[in-house]
């Protein structure tokens, strides 16, 4: 699936927070969006998956909206857990698509084993720690094979194990044909994961590039100041 | 204090020796006050649940109405129910006045707004919670309002016993539509101020302390069932 902003505007409270920004995305693997604190990251995101209203411009996927969204999942920066146990968070998902229930119960066992939290199918997922609850959040909007992943931070404030675990599953998920737009602070982890980067600040894109020639040679200053770790206003 | 004494003493006599009477009257009691509540939660539940997730042009009145409306006098809606049900009211040829339905349905008018407004103060709190995450979901209205009932059960049961605390120990309205007709519409409360109206305060006392009793039973029994403490903090 390929998605296309076109002149989208997003604004709060008579403030615009982003753009006016053109965009083409297509069925790349792993897109990173960087750049500063309020860039306007977060915003993209919701805009892509349609949970933002966008104040003026379009947003047009290459396949009818309805279905788009049927195809998205969303992860967010702080995982939202439903107050229920560990297995009901993942067959949640399942049950929305209205899958039989030998068939949740099969995707169930296979993700919670994958997240190594098999003894915990009962626990209250609220209880778990800040790493399990990501990983359960990661696991319940993979659970759908969705089309297009998007993950707001996933890893922030996680400790070196928990990220590693992620990433390795955020990089099956690509294998297994899944698109990722992922935004992050962590410029190692945007080396490690990306195909492609896009650079925002101030509510713009200042710069989208492949990630090897990002890394190597940001054109834009902002960019340029960003990798070099220089405080970016 | 003597008169206390005497109406512990009438209480469990009433209750050892099964009485006749204290048994009819504690079954009435709890159907009206049981039934009421079950179709006020079938009304109030979903309703606090929609107008806690649903934006419109005047919702703010809405829930300031709803809100005034949890302390509508019961005296006033017993009149009015009675007019309504009255033989020269607009419901009167259905014959409903003095029975145990009329009872109900001053009841569930005056339990409704109290079990909507608990729900939607709970709802609103958890849809803040569960907002994008149900969004991103692309779920529909139904589906949303139903995680959060489902989510929200144990504080939706707060606000059911709370409106069953208001019914079983309602007597105002019920004493207009009922009419406290002996085997036919006394219930506990209009019980206790006919006696107390007689002067037999031991009888009164029993039966009153049999009210607070049932109350409790009711609340344990739903927090037991619940399993409120053992999940509360889910």
């Amino acid at each position: 699936m390929s998605v296309c902003l076109q002149d989208v505007v997003v604004e709060r409270r008579g403030k615009t927070v982003l753009g006016p920004m053109t965009l083409e995305l297509s069925d790349a693997g792993f897109t990173m969006v960087l750049g500063p604190n309020g860039a306007g990251k977060t915003t993209l995101l919701k805009v892509l998956h349609g949970v933002e209203r966008v104040s003026s411009g379009s947003v047009s996927w290459s396949v009818p909206s309805q279905t788009a969204r049927e195809g998205q999942a969303y992860v967010f920066q702080s995982p939202i857990m439903l107050r229920r146990s560990v297995r009901a968070n993942l067959a949640y998902p399942l049950q929305l698509l209205g899958l039989d229930k030998a068939d949740i119960s099969e995707r169930v066992t296979k993700w919670a084993a994958r997240i190594g939290l098999s003894a915990a199918l009962d626990f209250p997922a609220p209880r778990l720690s800040g790493g399990e609850q990501q990983k359960l959040a990661l696991a319940r909007a993979l659970i759908r094979r969705p089309n297009t992943l998007f993950l707001d931070e996933p890893c922030a404030n996680l400790d070196g194990r928990s990220v590693r675990e992620i990433e390795e599953i955020l990089r099956e998920a690509v294998q297994a044909g899944t698109q990722i737009i992922m935004t992050t602070h962590d410029l190692g982890q945007a080396r490690r994961l990306a195909d492609r980067v896009i650079f925002v600040n101030k509510g713009q894109i200042e710069e989208q590039a492949p990630a090897t020639a990002f890394f190597n040679a940001a054109s834009s200053l902002g960019a340029s100041a960003f990798l070099n770790g220089d405080i970016v206003e | 204090m003597s008169e206390i004494w005497a109406g512990i003493a009438e209480a469990f006599r009433l209750i050892w020796s099964l009485d006749e009477d204290l048994i009819d009257i504690t079954i009435r009691s709890l159907k009206v006050s049981l039934t009421a509540l079950f179709i006020a939660c079938t009304l109030a539940l979903p309703f606090g649940t929609w107008l806690a997730i649903r934006r419109f042009r005047y919702r703010r009145f809405a829930i300031a109405a709803l809100n005034a409306l949890m302390g509508l006098p019961p005296v006033v809606v017993g009149l009015i129910v009675y007019l309504l049900l009255s033989r020269s009211g607009p419901f009167g040829v259905m014959g409903l006045l003095f029975t145990p339905t009329a009872m109900i349905m001053a009841q569930v008018i005056i339990i409704t707004p109290l079990i909507a407004s608990i729900t939607h103060q709970a709802m609103r709190e958890l849809w803040s919670e569960y907002h994008d995450l149900l969004i991103s979901f692309n779920t529909t209205k139904q589906q949303r309002i139903s995680a959060l009932i489902w989510d929200g059960r144990r504080t939706l049961m707060t606000a059911a016993l709370a409106g069953f605390g208001r019914a079983i120990g309602e007597v105002g309205a019920i004493m207009i539509v009922g009419g406290n007709i002996d085997q036919v519409t006394r219930v506990l409360t209009t019980a206790i101020a006919l006696e107390t109206g007689k002067g037999d305060f031991a009888l009164a006392l029993g039966l009153g302390f049999i009210l607070i009793a049932l109350s409790l039973v009711v609340n344990l029994t739903i927090h037991t069932l619940s399993r409120t403490e053992r999940e509360g903090r889910w």
